[in-house]
């Protein structure tokens, strides 16, 4: 658990709560500029590391320096620190929300934190590192555009490196950054650092992520993280906030494989809207516009878009992730479940999945045991047909000969579900790739897959 | 080539309408928590939003401590018929009467933990399987780990340890007889982002949000307003100030901060400067550091 100090917390906001010496101007005082702020965009980032390796330290900076710990906040941490005879302020109390995780001084579940500058807003899913919590990192990394994975520089690449890379490779993350911590506890030398980065880019070749990034950093001391360090004139990349800023997140949705999972089937009955059958859902991927030839599956009828709608009058067009309503020229029988797609561009329809599945429940998975499954916007049950080998997370070697898939693991499981799916593999869209399982009993989500 | 790049408040916006959306269809008695406040103003303006052109196929219920601002109760009638929905008033009088809660006592009293009761019971009554709501994760820490679909057993209890993944957009609302889920559309959306929207979107707010002139005074280092509701002792002594409420609760809980924003533009300024969390002028969760996780787990909003 790292702790840090306070100084002149409540008189100079804009001094470092780290570096008494190192003075950073708080880039909440743009916020102020209320029309910036409504061209935003949002970038959702999951943060990993091992124990001890700064991670609570990074989060805090820049929170802190994005003005994000308000002075209540900083006093209630404060006071429980002393409680627990903390010498210092530890930061990691903020995202430690639940009596037993402060009590323990672990964290057990996801914990979400905000924070804006002038350019994006950042949600962070601060997900525990240790091997049980698996599962949280997944659930964290289900939604994020970014991993930022923390390696220690003294330590370099350990089991857990590749345990969080393989994760963050398996959920589709399109960008991770490196961040090589605690150079200054390896006087800020750059063959430590070239040293780790080439073993991360060799193993990380076998891996499918598309965009890695590396920063050697000190969240401690403060270089690389907000501001460009002093000490590392080598590094000639940017700081990790001007990465999160600046990096191209555009094409991260699908924008060219259209389809449109219907969520709900929109019938005002009002004189006004008399003839109105809108089928409102979220674009899940590709550009719809009125006028487009599309098809209904899985019934395979033809139809034209007539108006895409919404509360603020009718749009152009319509993207991932839009929630919009949209009217066919057809009367056709669509319901929940359906999807609207172009005619040259269907998804896969198919009624035996393969899949990834992470496992997050602790009664084991049942071979041939039947669950109940949620894709896009269908519900439908399934069966474990056939376990083909369960992935050791820290050496990525496949052991086809264990089959006992508990809480935490990842499996290579095919599927047969009761009816067919409309599907798309999981890397080319996140949206109608992914399935969970859920136990017909309990009701507890048991199990996230990746369809292959 | 074109870029497809929604705004950060566009994507919450798509996020919460779809979360709505999802309600309506997994549930088949939900309702909308209002308090009156700004948070349940947004919650309900995106249902609006998520159904449009169709009214909002859910119920408003309003668990009224008695003790509410006057400005809250008008505003919320208000707004009930201008956007035609139907509203249910639990009242914590009632609760009191039928000796299902009791008043607390002392110069703090407030009937804020209450409502609970009363909520529990409203929910009980009319069997809604589903109540929106407009918490947000920033707002506290308990708060941070919250779902979108929060399950809650057959006693209204939440249970921290032992909540469902949420993954992707994959919502699991299944439950057994008797049991419930609470739901919070705006789960992602900052102080800020709510502001912002509310400016965006031009939604009307309850007159308390703006700086006006008020008889109040300070305890606790909170600057309360007087009513009716709290004994105040001899040494607090009343005040005309110029003051706005960040937050809406009960008036024996809710304090102001003194302030001259008396419209949206100026109320976002002050935000983005503001040093203390909005919930900062929350008595209810000063009272311990697991005050929000406590009454959370027995039911709370």
């Amino acid at each position: 658990m790292i702790s840090v100090q306070k100084l002149l917390w409540k008189t100079e906001r804009n001094k470092d709560i780290f570096n008494e010496e190192i003075s950073t101007k708080p880039m909440g005082d743009n916020h102020t500029d209320t029309k910036g702020y409504l061209d935003m965009e949002l970038l959702r980032f999951t943060t990993a590391g091992s124990v001890d390796d700064g991670k609570s330290t990074l989060i805090g900076r820049l929170l802190y320096d994005s003005k994000s710990i308000f002075e209540d906040q900083y006093e209630a941490i404060e006071e429980s620190s002393k409680r627990k005879g903390d010498a210092n302020v530890n930061l990691a109390l903020l995202t430690d929300g639940l009596r037993d995780e402060r009590e323990q001084g672990i964290t057990i579940d996801v914990a979400y934190r905000y924070f804006a500058t002038p350019k994006r807003k950042f949600i962070i899913a601060d997900t525990p590192g240790h091997i049980q919590y698996t599962r949280n990192m997944v659930t964290g990394a289900s939604t994020a555009n970014l991993a930022v994975i923390l390696i220690d520089a003294r330590k370099g690449v350990v089991e857990q490196t590749y345990r969080h890379t393989f994760i963050a490779s398996l959920l589709g993350i399109p960008h991770v950054v490196f961040c090589i911590n605690k150079m200054d506890l390896v006087d800020y030398d750059e063959k430590s650092y070239q040293k780790i980065k080439s073993e991360v880019e060799s193993f990380s070749s076998k891996l499918d992520v598309k965009d890695i990034r590396f920063i050697p950093l000190s969240a401690l001391k403060g270089d690389n993280v907000v501001n460009s360090s002093e000490n590392m004139p080598w590094y000639k990349g940017g700081t990790l906030l001007y990465i999160l800023e600046n990096i191209h997140i555009g094409s991260d949705h699908n924008h060219i494989d259209c389809r449109f999972p219907v969520q709900q089937v929109i019938r005002p009955h009002s004189d006004k809207y008399h003839d109105f059958r809108g089928y409102a859902g979220r674009i899940a991927g590709g550009v719809f516009k009125p006028g487009d030839e599309v098809v209904v599956l899985p019934s395979g009828f033809s139809s034209k878009i007539k108006s895409i709608d919404s509360f603020d009058g009718k749009l152009d067009e319509a993207f991932a992730p839009m929630s919009v309503t949209m009217q066919l020229e057809d009367d056709i029988d669509i319901s929940r479940g359906d999807m609207i797609v172009r005619n040259q561009n269907r998804p896969e329809v198919g009624q035996d999945v393969d899949i990834m599945l992470c496992w997050l429940n602790k009664k084991a998975i049942i071979p041939n045991g039947k669950y109940a499954l949620k894709h896009t916007t269908n519900d439908a049950r399934c069966m474990i047909k056939n376990i083909h080998y369960k992935v050791d997370i820290n050496t990525l070697h496949r052991l086809e000969d264990d089959k006992n898939i508990g809480m935490n693991d990842i499996a290579r499981v095919t599927l047969r579900v009761t009816k067919p799916l409309l599907y798309d593999k999981y890397s080319r869209n996140r949206n109608t790739g992914s399935v969970i399982l859920i136990d017909e009993a309990t009701h507890e989500t048991v199990g996230a897959g990746m369809i292959i | 080539m074109k870029s497809y790049n929604l705004t950060h408040l566009k994507e919450l916006e798509a996020e919460a309408i779809y979360v709505i959306r999802e309600v309506a269809s997994q549930f088949e008695n939900p309702a909308i928590l209002f308090s009156g406040g700004k948070d349940s103003i947004t919650v309900a303006h995106l249902a609006r939003k998520a159904f449009f052109p169709s009214n909002v196929p859910f119920p408003l219920v309003h668990i009224d401590t008695g003790h509410n601002f006057p400005e809250t109760i008008a505003f919320r009638d208000k707004f009930v018929s201008e956007i035609g929905a139907e509203l249910i008033v639990g009242s914590v009088q009632e609760s009191i009467n039928e000796g299902k809660a009791v008043e607390e006592k002392g110069y703090n009293a407030s009937r804020n933990g209450l409502q609970t009761v009363t909520l529990l019971d409203t929910i009980e009554k009319y069997k809604f399987d589903a109540c929106l709501g407009g918490a947000r994760r920033d707002e506290e820490k308990a708060r941070a780990k919250e779902r979108f679909f929060s399950h809650r057993d057959e006693f209204g209890q939440w249970d921290p340890k032992n909540q469902r993944p949420e993954l992707w957009n994959l919502f699991n609302g299944k439950k057994n007889f008797g049991e419930n889920f609470r739901v919070f559309p705006i789960s992602n959306w900052t102080e800020m982002d709510v502001w912002q929207y509310i400016l965006m979107e031009g939604l009307e707010l309850p007159s308390l949000y703006f700086a006006h002139e008020r008889e109040v005074f300070e305890r606790e280092g909170t600057i309360m307003a007087k009513c009716d509701y709290i004994s105040q002792k001899d040494s607090e002594h009343t005040v005309k100030k110029t003051v706005r409420f960040r937050t809406i609760g009960d008036m024996t809980c809710t304090g102001a901060v003194a302030s001259n924003a008396s419209d949206l533009e100026a109320i976002i300024e002050e935000v983005a400067a503001s040093r203390l969390t909005e919930r900062g002028t929350r008595a209810d969760d000063k009272r311990s550091e697991a005050a929000m996780e406590d009454r959370k787990k027995q039911g709370y909003f």
